[in-house]
């Protein structure tokens, strides 16, 4: 008995360690190949060996980056930081309050507004891309079209939603005997004691708009407010592709958001958990 | 000030009312609260939807000084009869339709798998947590460099280094991306490294959540592993798994990101890989052919809609969500 337990966890291990390769080795070699010569990143299986190293890439990137023409990587940055943190705030803003309303309140109209959010969920961005270029033509290469869209999310509230839900009426009563308005009794009670949903919405929110790309695209032409993402295709275009600083540029686009990621790991699964996505 | 009045106003009504009817004595806060999203949502997504519909009865060009010219339904009838044209749009929704048809099982199987393999307690646990969920933080620009990195043909590619040093040589290098054959699977192999630690977060979730008890009167009757995880297992977290392949069967074909960026760097067969996302903008924006592209759209709604609806159905016939 005990030596088949033993076997069994040895397995589990196995398996463990195979999977957890799986997924980590693209990011090793993300890594590791940032700090290789662009002619060595392509080579088989030598492509993860970390010899010859150096921070050449990192200089080629900034080197490249220098120009008015071609914009600077500290530019591409800080659109990137001002959209993002523009959005999840917007966001986190203006889908919970939508989701507080469908949850705990009562009003007209509610039932047929909320089944309509339920359905744009299925509506893809993408599937409007053109139709909103179209309208907003006119309004291309500013900060602000970057972010306004992407706001109102209907997954977010939906997501808001099934939170809400499971706050206990007793604590709203309460709030409301102490002469707590609508919006009192909100930021003041239902927000503080529901931040895991704000944590995962915040952290989903983050997480897409910092690779947003499509959009960019289409909107975007001017380098003074051109946000990151952009700028990797710039790099792979490149004749020949400079592989080295493709990684290089990958790594400082990844390696900050990976760094928050891992400190708020526990935090994210734990909210995810305690969410009602659970169905 | 609204908040002032509302404070005074609050408790002159009676309680038992007030538990009963919610916010009732501020008629006004529901719609408040919800208008801003709501706002954004009629703005940003539905106003561009309805304009879509608008745009696929009409010829018309972006950029261009000639005015639009209603053409009712011709943009839909070409789709499907202009040999040119159909033969690409009934291609892209086959490619759409593939790569549901095996990412739907196999990523909810997996997810499933993963999340019961990261649920037992053992030593150094959360490190192989990390590892796994370690792709959720890669966009798709990214993704699609570094998978590109790996399936490079010729022996230069990471993929066919590996599986040269494990056969030995006896296997010849061979062109993911470039092969019609094997395109679509590459792309699907790449979607999954990247999205399915999303799942597995979602399903871990319901495993820790079904009673400890269970399990117990299980092994109390002598059930083993497998049959626990039959009768315990599967029934206890059957809702979240209809959620997850739903979400999963929506995300698959919104597909696009993985497919336009490999197709523009020219290493992917475009033929296999193409989707109806990525006709849609290459349709509108490089041909410029705005009401074909809008047709398509309203077409790959309409079918989006279909599936959702007969899932659901599905979904609740069966007892569930």
């Amino acid at each position: 008995m005990k030596r088949t337990h033993r076997w069994q966890t040895a397995l589990h291990y196995l398996i463990l360690t195979a999977v957890a390769l799986f997924f980590f080795l693209p990011v090793y070699y993300l890594i590791v190949g940032s700090f290789r010569p662009s002619t060595e990143v392509l080579s088989g299986l030598s492509g993860f060996v970390p010899t010859n190293l150096s921070v050449e890439n990192y200089i080629g990137v900034f080197d490249h980056l220098s120009s008015d023409a071609t914009g600077y990587f500290g530019q591409f940055a800080v659109v990137s930081i001002i959209v993002t943190t523009a959005v999840v705030a917007g966001s986190l803003f203006v889908n919970s309050m939508a989701a507080y309303s469908f949850a705990r309140m009562q009003w007209r109209g509610k039932k047929v507004l909320f089944l309509l959010v339920i359905v744009l969920t299925i509506i893809p961005f993408e599937a409007v891309a053109l139709p909103l270029y179209f309208m907003f033509s006119g309004q291309r290469d500013t900060i602000y079209i970057q972010a306004i869209p992407f706001m109102a999310n209907a997954f977010s509230i939906f997501l808001f939603y099934t939170f809400f839900l499971d706050v206990p009426g007793e604590i709203e009563e309460a709030a409301r005997l102490d002469g707590a308005g609508p919006f009192r009794t909100f930021f003041q009670v239902i927000v503080p004691i529901t931040k895991p949903a704000f944590a995962t919405v915040a952290i989903l929110t983050f997480l897409a708009q910092w690779g947003s790309y499509l959009w960019p695209v289409l909107m975007v032409s001017d380098p003074t407010v051109r946000p990151l993402p952009l700028a990797i295709s710039i790099f792979q275009n490149q004749q020949p592709p400079e592989w080295g600083q493709v990684l290089a540029f990958g790594t400082m686009f990844i390696v900050p958001v990976l760094a928050v990621f891992l400190i708020f790991q526990r935090w994210f699964v734990a909210s995810i958990s305690s969410s009602a996505v659970k169905g | 000030m609204t908040t002032q009045t509302q404070q005074i106003q609050a408790p002159t009504v009676p309680a038992r009312r007030r538990s009963s009817a919610g916010l009732s004595g501020h008629r006004f806060a529901g719609p408040l609260f919800a208008s801003p999203a709501l706002l954004g949502l009629a703005i940003f997504l539905v106003a561009p939807f309805v304009l879509a519909v608008v745009l696929s009865f009409y010829r018309v060009q972006l950029n261009s000084p000639r005015p639009a010219r209603f053409v009712g339904f011709e943009q839909y009838a070409r789709l499907f009869t202009d040999p040119d044209l159909a033969a690409a749009f009934g291609q892209a929704l086959l490619n759409n339709f593939s790569f549901a048809l095996i990412v739907v099982p196999v990523q909810t199987v997996l997810a499933l798998a993963l999340a019961v393999l990261v649920n037992r307690k053992l030593r150094g646990m959360v490190i192989f947590r990390t590892f796994i969920f370690m792709p959720l933080v890669f966009p798709l620009a990214l993704t699609a460099v570094i998978w590109r990195l790996i399936y490079s043909r010729g022996d230069q590619g990471l993929l066919n280094a590996i599986l040269g040093l494990f056969s030995g040589g006896t296997l010849s290098s061979h062109d993911w991306l470039g092969d019609p054959a094997t395109a679509l699977g590459s792309i699907i192999v790449m979607s999954i490294w990247q999205s399915v630690s999303f799942q597995m977060i979602i399903v871990l979730a319901a495993l820790q959540s079904v009673p400890t008890e269970l399990y117990e009167a299980a092994s109390l009757d002598r059930a083993s592993k497998w049959a626990q995880f039959i009768n315990v297992t599967v029934p206890g977290i059957r809702n979240t798994l209809i959620f997850v392949a739903l979400i999963t069967t929506i995300f698959s074909f919104r597909l696009f990101d993985q497919v336009y960026l490999l197709s523009r760097s020219g290493s992917v067969d475009r033929g296999s890989t193409e989707t109806v996302m990525t006709q849609i903008i290459n349709t509108g924006f490089d041909n410029n052919n705005v009401g074909q592209a809008a047709a398509m759209t309203v077409i790959f709604m309409l079918i989006i809609t279909v599936i959702a609806i007969i899932q659901r159905a599905a979904a609740r016939q069966r007892g569930g969500v």
